[in-house]
């Protein structure tokens, strides 16, 4: 199948290098510490952070650092087959444990001992790159949940199809078979915390994939950015500052 | 999250300091280098598709099976290839009976897409009939002991299990033609998967920050370690996959050393692999010469007990010969009238769950015997008799006076074997009415013989 056209464009329209329109909003779900819609394209995902709060399972609790926790799930409506997905699958558990570890990896967790915090993300319309939506979601709801975090984790995916890196894959790109990474940074320190890869891929090309996949984390970066800039404007001008 | 708690329990903070004070200095508390992979060791078992794999104090087993299913919808010619992760206990304190945890899950997850999206087996070669019957390939993993970096120990057992296993070879046929028959492995030598090419993961652990980078962690180190990063390449140079799932941030051009460290370390794992799987492979081969001489006595007797066990099951082709004398002679001896039966109709299973061009013909049907239905005779005489007899007689002149002795005994075992088993005489009754009729039952008995889906 032909994934980029002689014209240089894909089956959406955009251009290799394009990324799909990202929109987000905070503050969706009123009873959560923290919460925000995060939507790439027609990818759509919802996150509610709690915390940090007191450890509900005493066992749990470590003594130097906050307990985070992750649950991913796929609303059943979200894709074109309306079908109930049996809660924690495999692949569900996987996605879950990635976005704990990089949430894990930027919150400051010593700063609060003895507490946990709980991230829940849902994916509310599937259409390719929920794992990056999800995290780039779960980031704006931390933040809005004004928890310490020592920068903000946005991610990005790119694949490489007839012989062209393409970045933000929707689903029918990702469904191709080709390479698919998944790559989360840290803007400011300019380092990868995730990074995942599927099918076969030498490394120069590799390289280049994973180069465009981080420059898309950067864009997605500067969105986040000037969105939590505008919601701490908000929140000032209704406190009458 | 289980384990990781557990770890940090076990470990105290003196033991954690000590570690990552060491390792400041490029010293590993087992004495290795920080590119130095551990001593890998794989064994295989008594069968096929067995594997263990010891990384150091880490063991794990990988076992492959098959048997066939049907396809995915989505990709009717595919064989399909699951990967199941077993964490016992006994491996672990904070392993946990019961469903698979978080760590189980992702490192079955890890193998899977490093075996199954880098297309390393070739997976449209298990197709039997499209959209209906394919392979179905089942690796488990048995975690036996955790002593760090399971990842890399699981997929080299998975790789190993994967290369020793073969499937039965099986062909269709019966009476439209979409009829499965798998010949079990005495007969037709069993299939070896095809492997494209071997995904190899190496793990790195990132200490204190992506300055000190370390080469398959230990289960102390893992404890202590602020993130770890698995690639999985080939000996080619491809990368078939990576995860980093969250963990301390890494620059770009430390991974991209990384992986480049990976793949030189894959070329002399996937070396050690395939040595090991050749030595595997010579001593089957080994084995089966050795075997061959002195099976013809076992295979008789075991010939026997199927018969009488009613069980038609199918007698090895390259013994077919041996068998046909033995029996000739027990004719001749006009031995016991049942054992002369057994053996028979042992025979003649043997020859038609085989579907194999020997026909007992001439031998098992005597027209001019009184117990028989002569309706049936006819039939099966010009179905299987007349073609083969001619053929057989011209080839071996030598055969005829046993033949002849042969019937004497027949005639009364004949209505015998039909008294006794209860299948062959549904069979004689069927095979009343047509030629075609006479045919089909053989068809049958070949589909009972070997259709042990």
């Amino acid at each position: 199948m032909e994934y980029v056209s002689p014209e240089g464009l894909r089956l959406d329209g955009r251009r290799p290098m394009e990324m799909r329109q990202i929109r987000a909003e905070i503050g969706t779900v009123a009873r959560a510490d923290g919460s925000a819609v995060f939507e790439m394209g027609n990818t759509k995902v919802i996150a509610a952070v709690y915390g940090p709060r007191e450890v509900q399972n005493r066992s749990q609790q470590i003594s130097d650092q906050a307990l985070v926790r992750c649950e991913y799930s796929m609303a059943n409506f979200s894709t074109g087959d309306r079908r109930r997905k049996p809660k924690g699958d495999r692949r569900s558990t996987e996605i879950s444990l990635v976005i704990r570890q990089t949430m894990e990896a930027c919150i400051l967790t010593h700063l609060m001992p003895r507490s946990q915090i709980d991230i829940f993300v849902q994916v509310l319309q599937a259409d390719g790159g929920t794992r990056s939506a999800c995290i780039n979601a779960a980031t704006l709801a931390l933040a809005d949940a004004g928890i310490p975090m020592r920068d903000i984790v946005t991610s990005c995916s790119a694949g490489y199809l007839n012989s062209t890196p393409l970045l933000d894959l929707n689903y029918i790109e990702d469904s191709a078979g080709g390479p698919d990474v998944t790559v989360g940074i840290l803007p400011k320190l300019d380092k990868v915390t995730l990074l995942q890869m599927d099918a076969k891929l030498p490394l120069d090309i590799f390289e280049n994939v994973m180069g465009l996949a981080t420059e898309g984390c950067k864009a997605v970066a500067n969105y986040i950015r000037e969105v939590l800039l505008e919601n701490t404007k908000q929140l000032e001008y209704r406190r009458g500052l | 999250m289980d384990s990781k708690l557990a770890n940090t329990w076990r470990l105290t903070v003196n033991e954690k300091n000590f570690i990552k004070t060491a390792l400041l200095s490029e010293i590993r508390i087992d004495g290795r280098k920080p590119f130095e992979f551990r001593n890998i060791i794989i064994n295989f078992g008594s069968e096929d598709g067995l594997a263990e794999v010891q990384l150091g104090q880490t063991r794990v087993m990988g076992i492959v099976t098959a048997k066939l299913v049907q396809p995915y919808q989505d990709r009717p010619n595919e064989g399909i290839l699951t990967i199941y992760t077993e964490f016992s206990p006994m491996a672990d304190l904070s392993f946990e009976t019961g469903r698979p945890g978080e760590s189980a899950v992702e490192l079955g997850r890890i193998v899977d897409r490093g075996l199954r999206e880098s297309r390393a087996v070739d997976t449209e070669s298990l197709c039997i009939v499209s959209g209906k019957l394919v392979w179905g390939i089942r690796i488990d993993l048995h975690i036996l002991d955790n002593g760090g970096n399971l990842v890399d120990a699981a997929n080299i057992a998975a790789l190993a299990a994967l290369m020793t296993f073969r499937r039965p070879e099986c062909s269709l046929g019966g009476e439209d033609g979409q009829e499965v028959i798998i010949h079990p492995p005495e007969m037709m030598e069993p299939l070896p998967l095809i492997v494209h090419h071997l995904p190899i993961a190496i793990t790195f652990g990132f200490f204190i920050d992506e300055s000190i980078v370390v080469i398959d962690p230990t289960h102390n180190e893992e404890a202590v370690m602020a993130g770890r990063m698995i690639a999985i390449v080939n000996a080619n140079g491809d990368i078939c996959a990576i995860q980093k799932a969250g963990g301390e941030g890494v620059s770009q051009s430390v991974i991209i050393q990384c992986l480049q460290l990976a793949i030189t370390m894959a070329a002399g794992i996937t070396k050690q692999i395939k040595e090991a799987v050749e030595a595997y492979n010579s001593e089957r081969a080994l084995q089966k010469i050795k075997r061959e001489p002195s099976c013809g006595g076992n295979n008789i007797k075991e010939s026997q007990n199927q018969s009488i066990d009613n069980k038609g099951i199918e007698v090895a082709g390259q013994y077919m010969e041996r068998l046909k004398l033995v029996s000739r002679e027990s004719c001749i001896s006009q031995s016991n009238d049942d054992e002369v039966d057994s053996k028979l109709s042992a025979l003649r299973r043997g020859t038609d769950g085989n579907g194999i061009n020997f026909t007992r013909g001439p031998l098992s049907w005597d027209p001019y015997s009184k117990g028989v239905d002569p309706e049936f005779l006819k039939a099966s005489l010009a179905s299987q008799g007349l073609s083969t007899r001619n053929k057989k007689q011209g080839s071996s002149g030598e055969e005829k006076p046993g033949e002849a002795e042969g019937e004497e005994p027949y005639r009364d075992a004949n209505p015998k074997s039909s008294a006794v088993d209860a299948s062959e005489t549904e069979m004689q009754t069927k095979g009343q009415k047509t030629l075609k009729d006479a045919v089909k039952p053989k068809n049958k008995r070949k589909k009972k013989g070997s259709s042990m889906i």
